[in-house]
């Protein structure tokens, strides 16, 4: 029983970073239909230059601020220069420019940083309290919670408090009547990718100091949770991609836990699958499932 | 003054004239409309008022000045246009669709609208008049100098176009109306323009555009 209570703690926390990482992935895909294949790769390229100050500077914070900032200024350039000019007529094109851009920003990254992994250092100890003798939730969990919780909190009353947020849906969901609208279509979406990209360097300064480590391909395997985990809660639906990074990093953590660490990215490959095959707009997808 | 002026318009879809040597003027505070059958070019030229479609020929001017529009200036043009197939956002409520065009007059134009008792209902689940109304609402909340009416009395039954009629009759803006409820139209236009294939074919008042037998054989004959 102590073991499971464990699993479950450790499991939000993941849960939590695959959430906001859903959460960046679900932000875009409403905006412009494109799936971000290049999230992670941008994520990582963030931590890099946060982690990069830190270590210059020696403050932590320094560098966790540069990552976010580094983000929203990566996601705003990636738009305006790059998918703005993508042929939308096929969701593959946007697919493929995205995959590209996993190549390029992970092989400059390889150039100016080298390939071999380094420590990531966490702001807080990740050693877990404990209870009545079971082991908890660490400081760093705590941290996890609070930062995700916030992001979700300030992105729900972004979209549903502000004329600014109204706007984004709006231009998200039919930009050619949002036009006439008076709503400035390509400045929203500049926005919503500047959000989703700064969302995702937070996930990304969150799980890095896990068992990943800095490396071009350490958000690889968290892009594929946090894919699955907005599938899961079905790509349309922000509440949606939260619960189903909850859900996703529960079984990661079970079966991680009871079965071992390499049978969990096959437990979150089954889950894929099983919701393609099964409900393929996801759990609290209200209507009809898209084709991709 | 004239609000908006549309001088020798012409629009080539490839081999395809959509529209040809279109002039027309809406003066602030008319009313006037396009008839025409389906096909005429109507809806290509408020495509081409809106910035959605580019005219191969001609210009267009609002007050004294020359412009191309620019769908997203629109609104700062004091343009606002509703759409054929009502376009709401289905995943927001009136209110908010209503917001989108200007959170601080939302309330007044839902209200003038007679709608305010579904406020935070999602447009989908309304009957289509009603959507047809938040879709009203929606091009009034901008307040605009020049509205751009759409078939708006499409899909409506007879007591809703009555409503709509003397709704329309209480705008003090500039309105251009494309429409095929030839009641409605005689109704409330002061003047109106005919196309057939994308040509002008007669334009004057209802009681001309009635007498014309150019009209009774391009449109009104096949009624």
């Amino acid at each position: 029983m102590d073991r499971f209570v464990y699993l479950t703690f450790d499991g939000l926390s993941r849960g939590a970073v695959f959430a906001a990482f859903a959460l960046a992935l679900v932000l875009i895909w409403r905006a412009t239909r494109i799936v971000n294949f290049a999230q992670g790769a941008m994520a990582v390229a963030t931590a890099y230059a946060g982690f990069s100050v830190s270590s210059a500077t020696g403050s932590y914070w320094l560098g966790f601020a540069v990552a976010i900032v580094t983000g929203l200024a990566l996601g705003a350039v990636t738009e305006r220069v790059v998918m703005r000019f993508v042929d939308h007529s096929s969701h593959l094109n946007g697919v493929v420019v995205a995959l590209g851009l996993v190549l390029v920003i992970q092989g400059g990254l390889g150039m100016i940083y080298g390939n071999e992994y380094r420590p990531a250092a966490a702001p807080f100890s990740r050693d877990a309290f404990t209870v009545g003798g079971v082991a908890l939730l660490s400081r760093f969990d705590l941290f996890v919670f609070a930062a995700v919780g916030a992001v979700c909190v300030l992105l729900a009353l972004l979209f549903t408090r502000t004329a600014v947020g109204l706007r984004m849906r709006a231009a998200a969901f039919a930009p050619d009547v949002a036009r006439l609208l008076g709503v400035h279509v390509g400045g929203m979406l500049t926005l919503g990718w500047a959000l989703a990209a700064g969302v995702g360097s937070l996930a990304g300064m969150l799980v890095l100091p896990t068992e990943l480590g800095l490396h071009p391909n350490a958000m690889d395997v968290v892009f594929v949770s946090a894919f699955t985990a907005a599938v899961v809660g079905g790509l349309d639906s922000a509440p949606g991609s939260v619960a189903g990074g909850l859900v996703v990093g529960l079984i990661v953590s079970y079966v991680s836990g009871y079965l071992g660490a390499t049978v969990a990215p096959i437990a979150v490959l089954v889950l894929l699958v099983v919701v393609l095959l099964g409900r393929p707009g996801g759990l609290f997808s209200r209507g009809k499932a898209r084709t991709v | 003054m004239t609000a908006l002026a549309l001088h020798d318009i012409g629009v080539r879809f490839g081999g395809l004239t959509a529209l040809d040597g279109v002039t027309l003027t809406v003066p602030e505070g008319r009313t006037v409309g396009v008839i025409g059958p389906n096909g005429a070019g109507k809806t290509t030229l408020f495509n081409v008022v809106c910035g959605f479609v580019r005219p191969s020929a001609g210009h267009l001017t609002l007050g004294d000045r020359r412009f191309r529009p620019r769908p997203h200036q629109l609104t700062r043009l004091g343009i606002a246009r509703t759409l054929q197939g009502v376009g709401l956002f289905p995943s927001l409520t009136v209110r908010e669709n209503v917001q989108v065009a200007n959170p601080a007059t939302a309330e007044a134009a839902l209200e003038r609208c007679g709608i305010t008792q579904h406020l935070n209902t999602r447009p989908m689940t309304l009957p289509y008049a009603v959507r047809k109304r938040v879709a009203l609402a929606r091009a009034l909340a901008s307040e605009p100098k020049l509205l751009l009416l759409d078939e708006p009395a499409g899909g409506l039954g007879p007591e809703e176009i009555a409503g709509l009629t003397a709704l329309i009759k209480e705008l003090t803006c500039g309105v251009l109306l494309v429409e095929h409820h030839m009641d409605l139209v005689m109704a409330v236009c002061d003047e109106i323009l005919v196309l057939d294939f994308g040509k002008p074919i007669a334009h004057g008042t209802p009681d001309e555009i009635r007498a014309d037998p150019k009209v009774a054989d391009a449109y009104l004959g096949e009624e």
